[in-house]
C-alpha cells in the first residue's frame, strides 16, 4: 500500500479535494458569492470530467475498492448530469433565502456525488452501504433546502424516513447473505450462493434497499411527495444522478454476488418491472402538477431502465445508453420546470402551460422534444435508448416482459402528449409571460437539445459503450 | 482523394442554412449562396474525376476501388451492419462529375429562371438537399446507404414537384410521384433485406463465400431491388408519374426528371451488373425487354403529345429504357464480347444527362418566353431566340443520333450491344432511335418554325444567367461523343477501345435521317395537312397514344375498385369497429385504474412502509414459490 495505489481510486480521492477547495471558497468569498462559486463548480467538475477516463481494472484495500472501465464510463456519466445540474440551478439558488447558503448547495451535491462514486465502485457490502448512505443523507438536506418553506421541509422529511427504513431492511438482508456466505466480499460469495430460501429473503431485502433509491413499485410511495415538495433542481438530480447510480450499483451487485441465482431475480426483477411500469404510467395519468408528474414519469422510466438490468451482462451497454439519453431528456424538463417556475412565481400546474407556446416558443419546443425523447418518438434518442433495451431484454428470451414495456410505451406517449397539447393546442387567457432564460440555463438546455437528437444519430456513442461493457463483463 | 466527402457535405450545409435561416436572406443572396457552394462542390467533383483517372492502372489496366471514407452506422451483430461512407470508382467518380455538372448549372439558369418568384430560397435549399442526396446515393459502398439516399432523393423531388404548393396539379403530381415511386421501393427494402440475410454485409462485393452459399436467392434479391430501380426509372408500368412530375419548376424536371434522379435505377443496375451478369443472367435479360418495350411505349406516346415537357418526359422515359436495354443485353463482364453494354449503357447515360439537361432548360426559356407550356401557343421562335434555337437544335441532333454529336456515339454503341445480342432487339431498338428523331424534330419545327402564334410577337431571348448554361451544356454535347469513354469505363474494369459497327451506324443514321426529313416535311412550315390526315385515318389509335395508352385509368382502376373498393372497405370498417372500440377501452381501462390508485397515495409515510413491506414479503413469497416449482 503505498500512495501510487491511492491514485487508482483518482475520481473519488479528486471529488473529496473539491469538496475542501469549496468549503474554503465558500469561507473566503465574500457574500453573495452564488454566483462565483456557481462557475467554481462548473469548472471543478469540468476537470473532473476531463480527467476521469481509465480503462484498466483496479482492485484496491483488499477488495474493498472496485474500478472497472464501465464504472468508470458510468461516473463520467454521473459528472455530467450533475453538471448540467449545477448548470440549472442559477435562477433558484439565487433566490433571497437561498443565496447566502449556495456553497452549502454545491458541496452537498458533491458529497451525494462521492457517495455514489463509492456505490458504484465498491467490492464489500460495507463499502457499498456506506457509500449508500453518503448518497442519501446529504441528499435529504438537499431536498429540504428551501427549509421555509413547508414543502420541502414536509418533502426532506419523508425522504429521510423512508431512506433510514430502506436502509435498516437493506442491512437486514446484507445481515442475512453475511450468515450464510461468512463474507461480505462481492469477489468470494458467488461461490457460496447457492439459493437457499434465507439468501432469496435476504436477495429481496437487498434489492428493496436499491428499490426504494431507484423508486420502484412498491418501494416507490416516497417519490411524488418528494419530488412535489423538492427544489425541482434537487428534483432533477434525485431523477436522473440519484438513479443512474443506484442502477449501476444494481446491476453490479446482481451479476458480480448474485449471478449464481440469476434465475431467482431474473423472476423477481420481471415482477417489479412490470408493477413498476404500469404504476407509474397509470398514476402519471392523472397528474396536474407537472413536478408531481415528472416524478410518475420517472418511476416508469426506471421500469425500463430495470428492464435492461433484467437482461443481464448483455443489457449493461444499452443500460448506459438508456441513462445518458434519459438524462439528457429528463434534466430538460427539470430544467424548463424550473425555468418557469423562476419566472412565474411558482407555477407548476399544467393547466399554467396552456399557451405557452405563444409567449416562449424555444422553451416549448425544447420541452417538446425533451417530452418526445422520454416517450421514445424517433428519431431522438429516447427512441433508440428504448430500442436497444427492449432488442437486449428479448435477446435474453424475457418475451412477455418486453410486450408489457411496448404496450406501456403507449400510455406514456398520451400523457407526455397532454403536455405537448397544453402548450400548443389549448387556449388560455392568461399564459405565462414571456421571459429570458439565463445565459447558463440556455447552455444546459443546448447540451441537453444536442444530445437529444445526436444521441441516437452519433453511432460511435453506444459502440463505445458496448466495449466498455464486454471489457467488464465479457459480454456484448 | 479524403476531399471527396466536401463534395457531399457543401451541398447539405447550403440545404441547412437556407432551410434554417432562408427566409432572413434576399434572393440575390441566397441564390448566389447556393450556386458557390455548389460551384465549389463541382470543382472539387471535376479534380476527382482528373484525379481519379491519373491513378496508375494495375497490370490489366483495371483502376483501383477506393474507399476514402468508411465507417459501420449501424450494426445488427453476426457481423451485418450498415456502413456508411464513400466508394470512389470510375462510375460514382463519373456520376458525381455529371450530376455536380448539370446541378451546378441548373443553379446558375435558375437564378434567371426562377427570378422574382415566391419560395426562392426555399427553391435553393431544396436544390442543396436533392445534390447531397444524389451524390449520396452514386458513392455508396453498399445497398443500404443507396436506400437512404434514394429515398432521400425521393423525398427532395417529391418537395421540388410540388413547389408550387398552391396548384392543385402540382399537389397531386408530387403526391402521385411520391407514392408510385415508394411503392416500388417496397420491393427494393425487401430486396435489400433479402440479399443482407443471405449475403451477411449489405456491400456491392460480397464475400465469395457467402456467394457460393446464398447465391441462390439472389435473383430474388436482385430482382425485388429492381422494382424500386423500375419505379424510379420510369420503367413500364410503373412510369406513370413521371409526366405528371413535370408541374415542377423546369429547371427542376431538368436536374431530376431528366439528367440524374430518374437514371437512379440505371446505375443501381450497373452498381450491381457483376452479380446480376453471374448469378441472374435471366433477371438481366428480362430487364432487356423492359426496357425495350418501355422504350417503344414512350416513343409511341411522345408522337402524339402536344405539352413540350410531356413530350421531353416521354423521351427520357424511352431513353432511359436504351440504358436498361443496354445493361440488358450483356452476357459477361468482358466488353470485347457480351459486356459491351455495360460501358454503353453508363456512356448513355452521360451523354443523355447532358443532352437532355440541354433541352429542358432550352424548353424552360421558351416557356419563360411565351408564358405556356402547349405547342399551340409556339412557333417561328427561330429569330426570336438565336441561342436558344441553335444549342436546343444540337441537342435533338443529338439526341436523334446524328455525328457528330454526342449522342450518336454512345447509341451506336447500345444498338452495336442490341446486335450482338439478338438482332430482333437490335433492329426494335434501330426502329425506336427513327421513332426518337421523328418526335424531337416535330417537337423543334414546332416550336421554332411552323405557324407563329400570338403569345410569340412579345418572345424575346432569355438573359444570359439563362443562355450560358445553355451554351455550356451544348458545347459539352458536341465533345463528349469524343471522349475515349471505354477506356475509363467498362464491365471489367479493363479498358476498351471504342471503333463503330459501320454497319449498324450507318444504318441508323440512315434511318435517322429519313425520320428527320419526314418530321421536316410534316411541320416545318406547318401548311402540310399529312399529319392531321394521319390522325382522322386511325383515331382511335391516335386517342389512346394522346392518352398514354390508358395506363393512368388502369392504375386509377386497380387502385380506387379493387383495392379501396373491394379491400379496404371492409377493413376500414372492422378498424372502426372493433379495433378501435377495442382502443377505446383499453384507454378507458387504462383512466380507470389510474383513478382507483390514486388512494394509495395518500401522503402518509406510516402508509407508504406498509406498503414497502408488504411489497417484500411478498415478493419473498412469490421467489420462494417459484423455487418450490409452484408456478
Amino acid at each position: 500500500m503505498n500512495i501510487a495505489t491511492l491514485l487508482h481510486m483518482q475520481p473519488e480521492v479528486m471529488l473529496a479535494c473539491f469538496i475542501i477547495i469549496l468549503l474554503f471558497a465558500d469561507l473566503t468569498i465574500r457574500q453573495p458569492n452564488h454566483r462565483i462559486l456557481q462557475l467554481i463548480t462548473i469548472g471543478l467538475l469540468l476537470v473532473h470530467l476531463a480527467t476521469n477516463l481509465t480503462l484498466s481494472e483496479e482492485t484496491l484495500f483488499g477488495g474493498m475498492y472496485h474500478s472497472s472501465p464501465m464504472s468508470s464510463a458510468v461516473k463520467s456519466i454521473l459528472t455530467i448530469g450533475t453538471l448540467l445540474v449545477v448548470l440549472q440551478a442559477g435562477p433558484w439558488i439565487r433566490l433571497s433565502d437561498n443565496n447566502h447558503k449556495a456553497g452549502e448547495f454545491y458541496i452537498l451535491v458533491f458529497t451525494t456525488l462521492l457517495g455514489m462514486f463509492f456505490m458504484t465502485s465498491a467490492g464489500h457490502f460495507l463499502m457499498f452501504y456506506v457509500g449508500l448512505e453518503m448518497a442519501s443523507i446529504p441528499m435529504a438536506c438537499l431536498i429540504a433546502f428551501d427549509k421555509y418553506r413547508a414543502g420541502s421541509a414536509e418533502a426532506g422529511m419523508k425522504f429521510i424516513l423512508s431512506a433510514m427504513f430502506s436502509s435498516a431492511l437493506m442491512l437486514f438482508g446484507i445481515s442475512l447473505l453475511y450468515g450464510t456466505v461468512g463474507t461480505l466480499y462481492f469477489s468470494d460469495m458467488p461461490e457460496h450462493i447457492v439459493g437457499s430460501p434465507l439468501q432469496m429473503g435476504a436477495l429481496v431485502f437487498f434489492f428493496a434497499g436499491l428499490g426504494f433509491k431507484l423508486s420502484l413499485v412498491p418501494f416507490h410511495a416516497w417519490t411524488p411527495d418528494t419530488y412535489q415538495g423538492a427544489p425541482t433542481t434537487v428534483g432533477g438530480y434525485l431523477s436522473v444522478v440519484s438513479k443512474g447510480a443506484a442502477a449501476f450499483a444494481l446491476v453490479n451487485i446482481l451479476l458480480r454476488v448474485f449471478g449464481p441465482m440469476a434465475e431467482n431475480w431474473e423472476l423477481l426483477l420481471s415482477v417489479v418491472i412490470v408493477l413498476t411500469i404500469t404504476v407509474g404510467n397509470l398514476m402519471a395519468l392523472h397528474q396536474q402538477n407537472m413536478k408531481r408528474f415528472m416524478a410518475y414519469s420517472s418511476i416508469s422510466q426506471a421500469g425500463y431502465i430495470l428492464l435492461a438490468i433484467l437482461a443481464g451482462a448483455t443489457g449493461t451497454a444499452a443500460l448506459t445508453y438508456y441513462i445518458l439519453a434519459y438524462m439528457a431528456a429528463n434534466l430538460a424538463v427539470f430544467c424548463v420546470i424550473n425555468e418557469i417556475e423562476q419566472h412565474t412565481g411558482g407555477h407548476v400546474d399544467r393547466d399554467d402551460y396552456r399557451a405557452l407556446y405563444t409567449t416562449n416558443p424555444r422553451l416549448t419546443l425544447v420541452l417538446t422534444l425533451a417530452l418526445f425523447s422520454l416517450a421514445g418518438i424517433p428519431p431522438f434518442a429516447g427512441f433508440f435508448s428504448k430500442f436497444f433495451v427492449f432488442a437486449a431484454a428479448a435477446r435474453e428470451g424475457h418475451w412477455i416482459v418486453t410486450f408489457l414495456a411496448l404496450i406501456n410505451t403507449v400510455i406514456s406517449l398520451y400523457y407526455y402528449l397532454l403536455v405537448v397539447r397544453a402548450m400548443y393546442i389549448d387556449p388560455s387567457d392568461n399564459p405565462a409571460p414571456t421571459f429570458r432564460t439565463g445565459r447558463l440555463g440556455q447552455l444546459t438546455l443546448v447540451v441537453c437539445l444536442i444530445a437529444i437528437v445526436a444521441l441516437g444519430l452519433v453511432s460511435p456513442i453506444y459502440e463505445t459503450l458496448c466495449q466498455a461493457a464486454m471489457l467488464t463483463f465479457g459480454a456484448n | 482523394m479524403e476531399y471527396t466527402l466536401y463534395i457531399l457535405l457543401l451541398p447539405l450545409l447550403s440545404f441547412l442554412i437556407l432551410a434554417l435561416t432562408g427566409m432572413k436572406w434576399t434572393h440575390r443572396a441566397a441564390g448566389l449562396f447556393a450556386t458557390g457552394l455548389l460551384a465549389v462542390a463541382a470543382l472539387l467533383s471535376w479534380t476527382a474525376v482528373a484525379d481519379y483517372l491519373a491513378l496508375a492502372p494495375d497490370a490489366t489496366g483495371v483502376r483501383p476501388e477506393l474507399l476514402p471514407f468508411c465507417f459501420e452506422w449501424l450494426p445488427f451483430g453476426h457481423g451485418l451492419g450498415i456502413n456508411l461512407g464513400l466508394l470512389i470508382d470510375a462510375p460514382s467518380v463519373l456520376m458525381l462529375g455529371v450530376i455536380s455538372t448539370v446541378s451546378l448549372m441548373v443553379h446558375i439558369y435558375s437564378l434567371g429562371y426562377m427570378k422574382g418568384e415566391r419560395g426562392f430560397q426555399r427553391y435553393y435549399a431544396f436544390l442543396g438537399l436533392f445534390s447531397f442526396a444524389m451524390m449520396g446515393l452514386v458513392v455508396a459502398p453498399g445497398v443500404f446507404q443507396m436506400y437512404l439516399f434514394w429515398e432521400l432523393v425521393g423525398v427532395s423531388s417529391y418537395l421540388l414537384i410540388g413547389f408550387y404548393y398552391t396548384r392543385p396539379a402540382a399537389i397531386a403530381a408530387s403526391k402521385k410521384a411520391f407514392i408510385v415511386t415508394r411503392f416500388a421501393d417496397l420491393g427494393f427494402l425487401i430486396g435489400i433485406l433479402i440479399y443482407g440475410y443471405y449475403l451477411g454485409t449489405f456491400d456491392f462485393r460480397p464475400d465469395p463465400a457467402a456467394l457460393a452459399a446464398g447465391g441462390m436467392m439472389l435473383p430474388w434479391a436482385l430482382g425485388l431491388m429492381f422494382v424500386g430501380g423500375a419505379g424510379k426509372s420510369a420503367m413500364l408500368p410503373l412510369h406513370i408519374w413521371l409526366p405528371d412530375a413535370m408541374e415542377g419548376p423546369t429547371p427542376v424536371s431538368a436536374l431530376i426528371h431528366a439528367a440524374t434522379m430518374v437514371v437512379a435505377g440505371v446505375y443501381q443496375v450497373a452498381r450491381l451488373f457483376p452479380l446480376f451478369v453471374t448469378y441472374a443472367p435471366e433477371v438481366l435479360h428480362a430487364i432487356a425487354w423492359v426496357g425495350a418495350l418501355t422504350a417503344l411505349y414512350a416513343a409511341i406516346v411522345a408522337c402524339v403529345q402536344t405539352d413540350i415537357k410531356r413530350v421531353l418526359a416521354f423521351s427520357t422515359i424511352s431513353q432511359i429504357g436504351f440504358m436498361m436495354v443496354a445493361l440488358g443485353v450483356c452476357t459477361s463482364t468482358d466488353p470485347h464480347t457480351g459486356g459491351l453494354g455495360y460501358m454503353a449503357s453508363l456512356f448513355h447515360l452521360t451523354t443523355h444527362a447532358l443532352f437532355k439537361a440541354l433541352l429542358f432548360l432550352g424548353a424552360g426559356s421558351v416557356i419563360h418566353a411565351v408564358h405556356s407550356n402547349e405547342m399551340s401557343a409556339m412557333g417561328r421562335l427561330a429569330g426570336r431566340m438565336p441561342l436558344t434555337h441553335i444549342t436546343f437544335l444540337i441537342a435533338c441532333l443529338a439526341i436523334a443520333g446524328i455525328p457528330p454529336f454526342s449522342g450518336f456515339f454512345s447509341k451506336d454503341e447500345i444498338l452495336t450491344a442490341c446486335f450482338r445480342y439478338s438482332p430482333t432487339i437490335g433492329w426494335t431498338m434501330t426502329g425506336i432511335a427513327a421513332l426518337t428523331a421523328f418526335y424531337m424534330f416535330r417537337l423543334y419545327c414546332r416550336i421554332f418554325w411552323g405557324k407563329a402564334s400570338q403569345e410569340t410577337e412579345h418572345a424575346h431571348e432569355s438573359p444570359a444567367v439563362m443562355t450560358l448554361p445553355l451554351l455550356i451544356l451544348a458545347a459539352l454535347t458536341c465533345v463528349m461523343g469524343w471522349v475515349p469513354f471505354g477506356t475509363f469505363i467498362s464491365a471489367d474494369g479493363t479498358p476498351y477501345e471504342i471503333h463503330l459497327d459501320m454497319q449498324v451506324a450507318l444504318t441508323s443514321i440512315a434511318f435517322a435521317v429519313v425520320a428527320i426529313a419526314l418530321a421536316l416535311t410534316f411541320y416545318l412550315n406547318g401548311h402540310s395537312t399529312v399529319p392531321t390526315r394521319i390522325e382522322k385515318a386511325c383515331p382511335k389509335l391516335h386517342q389512346a397514344a394522346y392518352r398514354r395508352f390508358y395506363f393512368d385509368e388502369m392504375w386509377q382502376f386497380v387502385t380506387h375498385r379493387i383495392i379501396f373498393g373491394c379491400l379496404s372497405t371492409p377493413i376500414a370498417w372492422f378498424d372502426r369497429h372493433v379495433i378501435d372500440r377495442f382502443m377505446d377501452f383499453m384507454a378507458w381501462s387504462a383512466n380507470a385504474a389510474g383513478e382507483e390508485l390514486q388512494p394509495l397515495q395518500n401522503g402518509r409515510v406510516q402508509t407508504y412502509m406498509i406498503l414497502f413491506l408488504g411489497g417484500i414479503v411478498a415478493l419473498t413469497i412469490i421467489l420462494l414459490l417459484a423455487a418450490e416449482g409452484m408456478f
